[in-house]
């Protein structure tokens, strides 16, 4: 199969490259083992959140204080800038729509009941533009009835060292009762997958008794698993604004992120190859000739170009080994630490080396195996090192302008 | 890589538990008793392996379509786990009923013989309800017809001979619905294979691939039959053929379940086993065979992937063939599962859940309005048909119905 450009990984980076080249009119495909870090994102997409220690209100303005290996430095200043306006209308064409600034972060709740800088976040979501005061004199924390990964009682405290009196309530309806005979699958997607047109009408009705003496519902974020035209009905029947809150594992924002992007893909002539896995290239000088999979077998899959989207150590981009860490597909040059000690603080808090790691590449973001560089391979997103996404918060930043500066090389 | 440092099966210690993969289970969706493919596979494995007690019977409601594998991001063969854990330690034995669903081809080969009798029979209001209330066959079900002459023996008469004039030659593996209830799907194949020069060899001794065994807990019959395959197509390969099939889920059973399953190495020939599509698909990318379709042929196709073939990951064969006839519309349907899963629908405790499940699929089929369903697997064509009223064909039929025999002859100089 002959295409012009192969992507590997389909997560947030792979899928914004691919968007990038297929509405550019390229023929693409895109690869995936499995799902990616999407599936646990907070509805937040961060740019910039942390520099030595201290929050950052201003992600363009912290530019220049980057480290020279930060992958934003390798982009350069002015096409960074010029990619960050790109970001928001390309969400929403594909039917994301976010609230944010790169010139100024917002303030996110998190499930723990923390306010975390964000770049862009999902316009349902609760974000605030300062962290010190809250838009609110009250609010009723509504949790859906023994749903165990959203605690009101985290939530509380923050809300009302800042002033916003709050309440906890509970809602449920018989069709989530069921859901309750197996208390492990009482999980945000298993419950927004039951809530359905009648489903929203019924918590509605009750939603809008709880509404009537505070001035906003905060709400864990299960609704809306695949588009959002529950989350529109929710709203438009409340009679008080509804602010959602992600919940800990799989999250449901997270998903419909990834379905979006996957279908606005597909819309655009793309084609997605879902559960397989690039397993090996076959090299002709400098350059990849094919790629081969697991499913596809000695079938060559053939590109003039290849897209390295596969993720740091979550989704096995990068794997780590007893006394190495390697890049398991071209076996490309990562820079680490040999020695294992060093790959990990002890400290579970503390900036954890290891995620910083990833390929050695040129400014292109093209690797290098051996020492010389692949030409016609673009590394994007978390396989790339030199920053510490979880530390920074710059995940979906470097994810999504990474991409679209590799695929803007491809299509020069 | 990861696989050398794994000392358990089907990469079961490969699960960062994460829950992905229930998120993409439809029985979840659907059965609040079913504990979901994390649960019912690498969690409750851990259990199982310390002690057989901790196996739930609640694990039979698993469809097998394998959307969890697909969703995976650490490559744990869930289903897998959950297959094997159901043959290894379920204490009931298979009832009757599910040695009867799981013998397709026996029973294609008894009901075969007095096929206007059964076909009636099944038919008839009195038969289903006895059916349902004494094996628990849901009688709602619609059954699919049997054929008074099996595909096997219209080849051996007016086929087998022809064969021998072409150059090329593959092998196809029938299937016993081909075989026993729709000879017509063999019989588009072989015409199309037959005009781009290609003649179609049968196994000397062809054996069901055994999903439904495999399914219904009859782990020593299907290796039985296993073993006898793996056999006949290695001596295929030996001949230098690969063996295609036009159903996907014959095609998932042998190359993967045989050895992650039933624990039989198929090493040598896994790489020659593959869908019909896939194989004229290759046929006609690398340039060595040439397709002219009708002028004149026009249908609007919805296409279907079947559970089965995503997780083979070989739905672009099908679909790509299918753009390449001119006069043919085709809509790609989202992934959903159709909810039967072979013998599963049929069975009176699963009915309503594979209605749920299929639910999803019959809108987007209205919402296409095509003329007719295409896609690679028997069980989703009785369940669509049954369910949407279109009519479902396989993309080969659909390919022999729009080719341009003559011409495509003269292109292939045959
Ligand atoms: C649990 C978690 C939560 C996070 N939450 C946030 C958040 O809320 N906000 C934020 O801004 N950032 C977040 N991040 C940071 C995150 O890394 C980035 O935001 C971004 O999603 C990374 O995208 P990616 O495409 O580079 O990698 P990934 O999302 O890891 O995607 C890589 C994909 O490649 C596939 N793959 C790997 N190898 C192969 C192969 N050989 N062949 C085919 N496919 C392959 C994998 O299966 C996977 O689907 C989070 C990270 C993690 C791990
Ligand atoms: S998706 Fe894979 S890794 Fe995640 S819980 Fe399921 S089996 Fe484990
Ligand atoms: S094989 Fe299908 S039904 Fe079974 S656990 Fe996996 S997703 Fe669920």
């Amino acid at each position: 199969m002959k295409f012009d450009t192969i992507i590997i990984g389909g997560g947030l980076s792979g899928m914004t490259a691919g968007i990038t080249l297929a509405r550019a009119g390229q023929r693409v495909a895109v690869f995936s083992t499995g799902q990616s870090a999407l599936q646990f994102s907070s509805g937040s997409m961060e740019l910039l959140g942390q520099l030595d220690g201290q929050n950052v209100e201003r992600p363009t303005e912290a530019y220049d204080s980057l480290p020279a290996g930060h992958p934003y430095r390798r982009i350069g200043k002015a096409k960074w800038l010029d990619l960050l306006g790109r970001v928001q209308p390309m969400l929403s064409e594909a039917g994301i729509n976010t609230i944010g600034d790169s010139s100024r972060n917002r303030w996110r709740l998190t499930p723990l009941g923390k306010l975390k800088p964000a770049w862009l976040t999902l316009d349902d979501f609760a974000t605030f533009t300062s962290p010190g005061k809250l838009p609110w004199r009250s609010v009723a924390l509504v949790n859906i009835t023994d749903f165990i990964d959203f605690y009101p009682q985290f939530l509380a405290p923050t809300l009302e060292r800042r002033g916003v009196k709050c309440r906890q309530e509970s809602v449920t309806i018989p069709r989530l009762e069921k859901l309750r005979q197996s208390s492990t699958e009482m999980r945000a997607p298993t419950v927004a997958r039951l809530l359905d047109d009648d489903a929203i009408r019924q918590i509605a009705g009750r939603l809008n008794v709880i509404a009537r003496d505070v001035d906003a519902l905060i709400m864990p974020a299960v609704v809306g698993l695949r588009d959002d035209h529950q989350l529109t009905l929710l709203r438009r029947l409340i009679v008080k604004p509804v602010y959602f809150v992600t919940t800990m594992s799989a999250s449901v924002p997270g998903i419909r992120i990834q379905m979006q992007l996957d279908a606005y893909f597909k819309k655009l002539g793309g084609t997605l190859f879902p559960g397989d896995t690039i397993v090996r290239a076959e090299m002709c000088g400098d350059r990849i000739q094919a790629v081969y999979s697991v499913n596809h077998g000695d079938e060559p899959l053939e590109a003039e170009n290849y897209v390295l989207a596969s993720g740091s150590f979550f989704g096995n981009g990068l794997v780590a080994l007893t006394d190495r860490i390697v890049e398991p597909v071209f076996g490309l040059d990562v820079d680490a630490p040999g020695a294992r000690a060093e790959w990990y603080k002890p400290d579970l808090y503390d900036a954890q080396p290891f995620m910083s790691y990833g390929v050695r590449s040129d400014d292109s973001f093209r690797p290098s195996a051996s020492g010389k560089t692949i030409l016609n391979l673009y590394a994007v997103g978390s396989i790339l090192g030199g920053c510490n996404p979880i530390k920074e918060g710059c995940g979906a930043g470097v994810a999504m302008l990474t991409a679209m500066a590799a695929a803007d090389r491809i299509l020069e | 890589m990861i696989d050398q440092l794994n000392i358990s099966e089907n990469n079961f210690e490969q699960c960062i538990k994460c829950t992905v993969c229930t998120v993409y289970c439809p029985v979840t969706a659907v059965n609040p008793l079913y504990p979901g493919p994390k649960q019912a596979g690498p969690d409750g494995e851990r259990y199982r392996l310390k002690h057989r007690d901790f196996y739930n019977e609640a694990l039979k409601y698993c469809l097998n379509c394998k959307r969890c594998e697909v969703a995976c991001p650490s490559g744990v063969r869930i289903s897998d786990i959950i297959l094997s854990a159901r043959n290894r330690y379920s204490r009931g034995s298979a009832g009757l009923r599910d040695r009867m669903l799981a013998h397709t081809d026996m029973m294609g080969g008894l009901a075969t013989r007095l096929s206007p009798t059964v076909n009636g029979l099944l038919r008839l209001k009195p038969v289903k309800l006895a059916m349902d209330l004494t094996l628990g066959i849901d009688r709602r079900r619609t059954f699919p017809a049997y054929t008074p002459r099996k595909f096997t023996t219209w080849y051996r008469r007016h086929a087998a001979e022809r064969q021998e004039r072409f150059a090329n030659q593959v092998t196809y593996f029938h299937g016993c619905y081909v075989n026993y209830n729709f000879p017509r799907l063999g019989k588009d194949l072989v015409k199309v294979m037959n005009a781009i020069g290609w003649g179609v060899q049968l196994m000397k001794d062809e054996k069901c691939c055994g999903v439904a065994r495999i399914a219904n807990r009859l782990i020593k019959q299907a290796t039985d039959a296993a073993k006898v395959n793996l056999r006949e197509i290695g001596a295929q390969v030996e001949a230098g053929r690969d063996v295609i099939a036009t159903s996907s889920t014959c095609v998932m059973t042998m190359r993967d379940e045989y050895p992650h399953v039933l624990g039989l190495d198929n090493a040598g020939v896994r790489d020659h086993i593959m869908t019909a599509t896939r194989f004229l698909y290759n046929l006609v990318e690398s340039g060595r065979v040439k397709l002219a379709f009708k002028p004149d042929y026009r249908l609007h196709a919805a296409y279907h992937t079947p559970c089965h073939l995503v997780r083979l990951g070989w739905g672009i064969y099908s679909t790509e063939l299918l753009k390449m006839i001119p006069g043919l519309q085709l809509t790609i349907l989202d992934y959903n599962c159709c909810g039967i899963a072979g013998t599963y629908g049929f069975k009176k405790e699963n009915y309503a859940y594979s209605q749920a499940i299929g639910k999803q699929l019959f809108d987007s089929i209205a919402e296409a309005a095509p003329d007719i369903v295409a896609t690679d697997c028997e069980t989703c064509k009785w369940q669509i048909e049954m369910s949407t009223g279109l009519k479902v064909a396989n993309p080969i039929s659909i390919i022999a119905d729009a080719l341009d025999v003559e011409a495509t002859r003269q292109l292939n100089n045959v």
